[in-house]
């Protein structure tokens, strides 16, 4: 072997020294192989789809608290129109626009930079990875302009409903549904395999396990958790496809099929989703929380060694959502368990953020705003998970606006919150302008006051139980108070609100872009690699060379030292 | 347009080179999905003891005959390996041809085997032992065509000498794929 790498190596030089012509114009940017303009591409296209998700929350929050109305820039609901909109939003807010955006994105655009790298390992799977993904969102777009509309099964998609077209009435809209969810699934495994391989092999010199940025570690343990927990469900949705298009009957009862089989590899999936999106989002919180206290992160190996604990967790998790589905309740009493026991290494990981803050000069930026707030806000979100783990608790409160509101206040803090946390501390990065801070922060507010104003009403509707998933409330007496009408309409007029504050976001970013203050290498005094290069950092990312590491990530406020900020890359 | 590789590519931290590293978790997440079928089968096979009528009439002579032919693959992909350690490309090449030769024997026999069985009424709409027979083995041809294709890649570089390594990374995804068939031909035919 050892002769073969040095031929191949031998014959990589020789490449090096070809001028390279690539392509020119605008294929210089889509056909780019370079890691930072990847995650632009992702970056963009998961807002993108943001903004598509958000549209179709509007147009159905409309409906839930006017039934009837005719929403304005959609028109009337109808029932299918309602199920499909509840529908791809959910599934895109999870797989096209918080896994786009915080894993792929920032994994992309933050890997290479923080371990000194130039590039991704395989900058060609890279691009392939993106082009999946694209293609993915294209046909979940185009699913809804199909015959019969876009699929209303839930993005849980739970046979039979999924499976018979008779029930569902989306004859193709849910097997392109069920392609496009597949796909996206393909480019991260093929990310995923990237994101591992360059972390475990590309690390600058010097550059020690422990000495690797949380972040880092963070996206790619979700990484593994993503590629070990979604085989049964490529598995398990190549066996809905056959359902619903060659007339197999893995989940019909009737001929020897099992649908509960579907939850059990659903779950398996989708309960180590959720960490898979966690991660990401609180490695983003703890690097910003160490910039801005000025402080050591509160045991680094602890918090790694936590979020693996928290992977391997939640592999024994799943059948918490299945606790009506008619699993025997023996099995309910040890998933009760193990789902309470999930909660210790998330407490850790709040504790581990609380004591970095603790005795920290902490300093109130528009990104430490986020990021204290994305733990504020997910804090909720955890305790009520608590509710939903117990089974007894969750035969009441299961399927109703409880559930809802507390994925919610777990969802939103990790893909809005944490992306905002990461693209409002990374933007001068990515752009090499300062971000302006007062508009910054009024866009804050604006979106953390109505978030907290249209879930916890959903939390009090769901307590009153509020059934998920109901076209028009007026339909169930029980439902239709004046009361609860009322609560449904201040969560919508919020909705509407932090829509409206949103646009301060967009403007933000235009005139930060054009008229933004230069904001040189290393804007916030922060140690890690990718603020040792320019902003926003060329091809290769340093080009007089690649850096060497000296000291972990995390030395602010050395005592001996004048500066309160001591560079991984400055020998001693 | 001749791709140069990034600086990255070339480094090592582990001391594994990275294709190989990076192979090593391709498999980790093919093992995961073959996993999800043979699980799920295997969980319906338990429940239903009535499924060994219908495994009676998969033929175990055929499977066995493209157990060997896989097995036998697998050691003209570990002899390309060997030549490709001694630089060998040409002769590397040609075991790789050999390989997919197997890949193509396999297929053929395959594409016989499910000619007859369709023609006997067998469907995989039949019954859902059927249903998992089709879907697992189809899966499973699906990566022996996927296989023989980059290994026609690969064969085609180390011809002319380049990126040898890559010899070892299809052999061992082809491993692989011969080692998921170890695991469907006694479910699915052996077990009646």
């Amino acid at each position: 072997m050892a002769h073969t790498a040095t031929a191949t190596e031998h014959h990589h030089d020789a490449h090096h020294a070809h001028d390279h012509h690539g392509p020119t114009g605008i294929l210089k940017y889509i056909w780019s192989t370079d890691h930072k303009m990847i995650a632009m591409q992702y970056l963009f296209t998961g807002m993108a789809m943001g903004l598509i998700g958000a549209y179709m929350a509007y147009v159905f929050r409309m409906q839930t608290a006017f039934p009837g109305v005719n929403v304005p820039g959609y028109g009337q609901v109808s029932p299918g129109e309602y199920n499909a909109l509840i529908t791809n939003h959910g599934s895109i807010m999870i797989f096209w626009v918080a896994m786009p955006v915080l894993i792929a994105a920032f994994g992309n655009y933050l890997i290479p930079l923080m371990i000194g790298a130039d590039d991704m390992v395989f900058p060609r799977i890279n691009r392939l990875s993106y082009q999946i993904f694209l293609i993915s969102a294209l046909i979940l777009i185009a699913s809804f302009f199909v015959q019969g509309g876009g699929f209303g099964g839930a993005w849980t998609s739970y046979p039979p409903l999924s499976a018979v077209a008779e029930y569902n009435q989306t004859n193709l809209g849910s097997s392109l549904w069920l392609l496009a969810v597949a796909l996206e699934f393909v480019a991260f495994l093929l990310g995923g395999i990237n994101f591992i391989t360059t972390l475990m092999n590309s690390r600058a010199p010097g550059m020690k396990a422990y000495d690797i940025p949380l972040v880092c570690w963070m996206i790619v343990i979700a990484s593994i958790l993503f590629m070990l927990s979604v085989g049964p469900l490529i598995a398990g949705a190549v066996m809905l496809l056959f359902d619903q298009t060659l007339g197999t009957g893995f989940y019909d009862p009737a001929r020897g099929g099992d649908p509960v089989l579907w939850q059990h590899l659903f779950w398996f999936f989708g309960h180590p989703e959720v960490y898979v999106v966690l991660l990401p989002a609180i490695g983003i919180t703890i690097e910003i929380i160490a910039t801005f206290a000025r402080k050591k992160v509160f045991g680094y190996k602890m918090m790694l060694y936590t979020s693996v604990a928290t992977g391997v967790l939640s592999f024994f998790v799943w059948a918490h959502h299945q606790f009506i589905a008619g699993i025997d309740p023996r099995m309910a009493n040890v998933f009760t368990i193990t789902t309470l026991l999930i909660s210790v290494p998330i407490a850790e990981l709040c504790f581990v953020i609380i004591a970095t803050l603790y005795g920290g000069s902490i300093r109130l930026t528009t990104p430490m705003l986020w990021a204290l707030a994305f733990m504020a806000e997910f804090l909720i979100g955890g305790v009520t998970g608590i509710f939903l783990g117990a089974s007894g608790a969750d035969i009441y409160f299961h399927d109703t606006y409880f559930v809802l509101a507390h994925f919610h206040y777990t969802f939103f803090p990790i893909a809005i919150i944490g992306t905002f946390a990461a693209f409002t501390y990374w933007f001068p990065k990515m752009f090499g302008k300062m971000m302006n801070e007062t508009l910054g922060k009024i866009h804050f507010w604006g979106t953390i006051i109505p978030f907290n104003l249209i879930f916890i009403p959903l939390f009090v509707l769901g307590m009153g139980g509020e059934h998920r998933r109901i076209y028009n409330y007026e339909h169930f007496p029980d439902l239709a108070s004046d009361g609860f009408f009322m609560m449904r309409q201040i969560a919508t007029i919020a909705l509407l609100v932090m829509l409206v504050f949103q646009l301060v976001f967009f403007f933000n970013c235009f005139i930060s872009w054009r008229k933004g203050e230069k904001a040189g290498k290393n804007p916030w005094k922060a140690n890690t690699l990718e603020w040792t290069t320019e902003s926003p950092p060329p091809h290769g990312n340093w080009p007089e060379g690649l850096p060497n590491v000296y000291r972990g990530p995390y030395e602010y406020a050395h005592p001996d030292r004048k500066d309160d900020y001591w560079p991984q890359d400055q020998p001693v | 347009m001749a791709f140069a590789k990034p600086q990255a590519t070339l480094r090592s931290a582990t001391g594994i080179p990275t294709g190989r590293l990076a192979v090593w978790w391709l498999l980790a997440s093919e093992v995961v999905i073959f996993g999800g079928v043979l699980g799920s089968y295997l969980m319906h096979r338990l429940g239903h003891p009535e499924w060994a009528e219908a495994a009676s009439h998969t033929n175990t002579w055929i499977g066995a005959f493209n157990t060997l032919v896989l097995l036998t693959s697998s050691f003209t992909a570990v002899l390309a390996h060997q030549a490709a350690e001694k630089g060998d490309g040409k002769k590397a090449a040609g075991f790789l041809v050999l390989t997919m030769g197997g890949a193509l024997t396999f297929l053929c026999v395959k594409s016989y085997e499910w000619t007859v069985e369709i023609l006997e009424g067998f469907t995989i709409q039949s019954n859902t032992f059927w249903s998992f027979y089709y879907t697992a083995a189809g899966l499973h041809a699906l990566h022996v065509i996927a296989g023989a294709i980059i290994m026609g890649i690969v064969a085609a570089d180390a011809y002319r000498g380049r990126e040898l390594q890559r010899v070892e990374l299809i052999g061992i995804y082809w491993h692989f794929v011969d080692v998921v068939w170890i695991f469907l031909f006694p479910l699915l035919y052996i077990a009646k």
